[in-house]
């Protein structure tokens, strides 16, 4: 079947489940207020600075209050909302592509290509992955947002492709794949044309879970100063900005923070659903 | 029939593979975190010279001593070889062996860490059972959403809203550090003891709150596999009380696989006590390594990094022995 | 002849699609005396597990017993019990016998623990005495070294030696009834034999009803008194033995002897049932052998009930009728 009727099969079954719903729609506004909102809020690069605006309660005007420095912390957070959103999916779409592609070549090809692929990926998950990032990140003055993006991209594909080389030894002996063998077919085109597309339902599934991560660690990241440098509004960087105001005005720490968590759960609840739709557990 | 009776028993053979697969392990992680350092861009001794000011004499023997100077595999040998010595490098920015620091900060992390496993492993599997006892009922479902909540939570923005709430607003416990330095030798020991109780609590609870939900999913999955199994209902069908059923039998038999877990708690560990440690002055490995990141201090963050990946390797290897210690399939196959 | 167990009209149900649900049991009926043996026929998918997991209330979940169902125990209505009433008589009255002893064994206990748990479960007795007589038990299902291998894991143990165990559990709490679901199933037909002389003495020995399962009528004859043969979630044929051996009545019943291949004698064909089991959740209408049997005719359309077919002797085809 095709692939767009595969992902709509894949939604369908997401949404026929309430808690895949939940994070479905969820998710849905959030991205919709991340994409949308920006261009009709304050921008908050431009520091009015306009002294009695600063550190505002939530309010008429400011719903979500202003900081210390008088930016608007919704625009802030829709803002932040972006960027955060956009590195992890780029980075999430690396990290699944370079899985994906380690996963087919080692479990296809077996061997010692196999075996020297799975010590690196074993190494690789003995570390910590905030270990690698910081160690990478620790030297840089500032970070190019295309270089983070790579970093964090390329630090996440282990676990998928452990996953994938699994789905592989699973279908390496099916008819499906013999059979393309028997009629001669090259060994990237079975890879490719016949194991990749069985392996998309775990491969998505794992994708979905690992923007949770990403976003997790790239507002950690920020929050350590490693991650979205400022003046470029983050989740993370607003909490840290928010640190030395905070019990005069938790407002401006606490709604970046349960941006983060509304959207992790969404996407985890997205993940799950389409999880159980993958491997349909016996009843 | 019974235990092997070859020279070696086939389980302690599989062990000394599993150990030497361990090793392995081991080395490429160090080659790993080498080629990691050099692959950054940047150059933290220049850097450091120039925070300090430093003349070009000065950084040169600075570079003669981190090696920095000469060629990559030479580097990667002397690194390798201190290793074997259990020479973790020495730290930029406080001049003294990367060993001596991290055994200094070490015990407060153990000390986070193993309340937090404790917790996990205690309340974390109980509910996780009880959610697979009540599959599909209110319970079950909103003990899924509250820890998967939980676990959507930055560790940091928890810590921090967790120290101004609880600590600052209704000041009902410490909002950071691990003791009251006002209290004095001569105090009794049991309130130096709820002290230290009452600074552990948050920065626990913090940790615990994110990542509870792994283990209740962990021991949820695995009681639903046992539950309906044969040798269940065979249990049933002797007269036992439901509670002997699940206790004794299913119980037992879900441990097998949440015993994996405890080899994959130490990154999650890791990864949370730096941010956990940071938030509340926790002075810890976490902190330490927090630390270092502000002051680019790479060897600091070098041997942090390798201890880390040597304990959760380690810790792997350990699961994989308390499996062949508890399964009795494996022990007297 | 005292009735020790009493079924009438047992059906259990399971959701099928569409919100509906679909009866894998459906009024199934019968009686069982003291002392009695009463073989349980029929092939993978007709009920007769269901049948037995009933009796002891384990029907796994989503299934359900229907409320027009009676089991009686005695004097004792076994679908009304709650909690402690309903675990006495687990074991206690009524013992099991599971199919597969690998499986049904917990693998990370020894097996004399096993035994004495049930034993402890019925009687207040010390965990020593437990012992003790779990050895004594073992002993008596046939099990050389009986001492020692009440410590031995399941998995250590021969498939033989491990349904030896499963029959000492079974009887751990001295029941008056023992049901046997397929207990020879999953061993080689050496120490099937054996297992089902060990079913013999024991039920011989200790005055006990026994409800055997099977699909396979060679060990029935002679071990069985009487015989109710299911398909498709009915019963849909008993009598005594000798009778339903001598003159089966339902055409299923006949296929089935039609169909076991003989030692000895001309070589012929195999002669199997033509078509397969129909799924629980799609019972064919009328009578549901009608799609196999060789014999259907006009008045098939509707169900049969179970007619008389000779003394003792029961069958639920519309033949008997046209025959008389």
């Amino acid at each position: 079947m095709g692939l767009t009727d595969f992902i709509r099969q894949l939604l369908a079954a997401v949404w026929r489940r309430p808690a895949g719903r939940v994070g479905l729609s969820t998710l849905g506004i959030v991205l919709i207020a991340a994409l949308a909102a920006p261009p009709f809020l304050p921008d908050p690069a431009a520091q009015p600075d306009i002294v009695e605006q600063a550190s505002l309660p939530p309010g008429a005007g400011h719903p979500f209050g202003t900081d210390q420095l008088s930016r608007d912390i919704l625009a802030r957070v829709a803002w932040g909302g972006r960027i955060s959103l956009a590195v992890a999916g780029l980075a999430v779409v690396l990290s699944a592509t370079i899985g994906a592609g380690v996963g087919l070549v080692a479990g296809y090809l077996g061997g010692l290509v196999d075996t020297a692929l799975m010590r690196l990926v074993d190494a690789a998950l003995a570390i910590p992955r905030l270990f690698i990032l910081l160690l990478l990140l620790v030297v840089w003055e500032r970070i190019p947002l295309p270089a983070l993006i790579l970093i964090l991209g390329t630090t996440g594909w282990f676990g998928t492709s452990r996953l994938v080389r699994g789905e592989v030894l699973r279908l390496r002996h099916e008819p499906f794949v013999t059979g393309a063998e028997a009629l001669g077919a090259r060994r990237t085109r079975v890879m490719f044309r016949h194991l990749f597309p069985n392996t998309l339902g775990p491969l998505l599934v794992a994708a979905t879970l690992g923007v949770g991560e990403v976003i997790l660690l790239e507002a950690g990241l920020s929050f350590l100063g490693l991650g979205i440098q400022p003046p470029t509004p983050s989740w993370g960087g607003m909490i840290l900005d928010a640190k030395p105001v905070l019990i005069t005005a938790p407002w401006t720490g606490l709604f970046p923070g349960l941006a983060i968590v509304v959207t992790v759960l969404a996407v985890n609840l997205v993940g799950d659903a389409l999880a159980g739709a993958v491997n349909p557990r016996e009843s | 029939m019974a235990s092997g009776t070859g020279v070696v028993h086939p389980v302690t053979r599989w062990l000394l593979r599993r150990a030497a697969q361990a090793g392995v392990t081991l080395v490429v992680v160090t080659v790993l975190l080498f080629f990691l350092m050099r692959l950054a861009p940047g150059d933290p001794l220049g850097q450091l010279g120039d925070e300090r000011q430093y003349t070009q004499a000065q950084l040169a023997v600075l570079r003669h001593l981190y090696h920095t100077d000469q060629p990559l595999l030479r580097q990667l040998a002397s690194w390798a070889m201190a290793l074997l010595h259990g020479d973790l490098g020495s730290s930029f920015s406080e001049h003294r062996p990367v060993t001596a620091l991290i055994a200094e900060r070490l015990p407060a992390t153990l000390q986070l860490g193993g309340t937090v496993l404790l917790v996990n492993f205690t309340l974390g599997l109980w509910l996780g059972a009880v959610q697979a006892v009540r599959r599909g009922g209110w319970i079950d479902r909103w003990l899924t959403t509250l820890s998967l909540a939980g676990f959507a939570m930055p560790s940091f923005w928890l810590g921090l809203m967790l120290a101004w709430l609880v600590g600052v607003k209704w000041r009902l416990l410490p909002p950071g550090g691990i003791a009251n330095p006002l209290l004095g030798p001569d105090t009794p020991w049991w309130i130096l003891a709820t002290d230290r109780l009452a600074h552990l609590i948050l920065p626990a609870a913090t940790l615990v709150i994110v990542s509870i939900a792994i283990t209740m999913r962990y021991q949820r999955r695995a009681m639903l596999e046992v539950l309906p199994l044969p040798y269940i209902v065979a249990a049933r069908a002797k007269g036992l009380p439901e509670s002997v059923v699940r206790r004794h039998h299913a119980w037992r038999n879900a441990l097998f696989p949440v015993l994996t877990l405890v080899g994959l708690w130490l990154p999650i560990l890791v990864t949370g006590s730096v941010f956990v440690e940071a938030v509340f002055a926790w002075p810890g490995l976490g902190s330490l390594a927090a630390e270092a990141i502000g002051r680019r201090d790479y060897p600091l963050l070098m041997g942090t990094g390798m201890l880390v990946s040597a304990m959760v390797i380690g810790g792997g290897l350990l699961t994989d022995v308390a499996y062949a210690l508890l399964d009795p399939r494996v022990r007297w196959a | 002849m005292s009735r020790v167990l009493e079924v009438e009209n047992l059906r259990v149900t399971f959701p099928g699609v569409n919100g509906s649900r679909f009866a894998a049991v459906d009024g199934v009926s019968f009686a069982l005396s003291r002392g009695e043996t009463l073989a349980l026929v029929g092939e993978s998918g007709c009920g007769k597990s269901l049948t037995s997991l009933s009796l002891l209330r384990l029907v796994p979940e989503p299934g359900r017993i229907e409320p027009e169902s009676r089991i009686r125990l005695g004097e004792t209505d076994v679908l009304s019990l709650r909690g402690e009433a309903l675990r006495d008589i687990r074991g206690r009255r009524i013992g099991m016998i599971f199919q597969d002893p690998m499986t049904s064994l917990d693998p990370v206990f020894r097996v004399g623990d096993q035994i004495a748990e049930g034993i402890r479960a019925h009687f207040p007795v010390s965990k020593r005495e437990a012992r003790d007589r779990s050895v004594a038990l073992l002993r008596e299902v046939g099990i050389p070294d009986p001492v020692a291998r009440a410590q031995s894991y399941p998995h250590q143990l021969s498939g033989g030696m491990r349904q030896r165990v499963m029959i000492a559990i079974a009887l751990a709490a001295e029941p008056e009834i023992l049901i046997a679901d397929e207990p020879t199933t999953a061993l080689d037909v050496t120490v099937q034999a054996q297992i089902l002389e060990v079913l013999d003495q024991l039920r011989s020995q200790r005055g006990m009803a026994v409800l055997l399962i099977t699909h396979d009528l060679g060990i029935v004859a002679g071990r069985a008194d009487r015989v109710a043969v299911m398909y498709a979630g009915e019963i849909v044929e008993e009598a005594p033995t000798a009778r339903l051996f001598a003159q089966p009545s339902h055409p299923y019943t006949q296929g089935l002897f039609a169909s076991i291949p003989r030692l000895s004698g001309p070589i012929e064909r195999l002669n199997p049932i033509p078509g397969t089991v129909p799924p629980a959740a799609a019972w064919p209408s009328g009578c549901r052998f009608r799609p196999r049997c060789p014999y259907a005719f006009e008045p098939c359309v509707r169900d049969p009930a179970l007619l008389p077919a000779g003394p003792d002797h029961r069958a639920r085809c519309w033949l008997i009728e046209s025959e008389k």
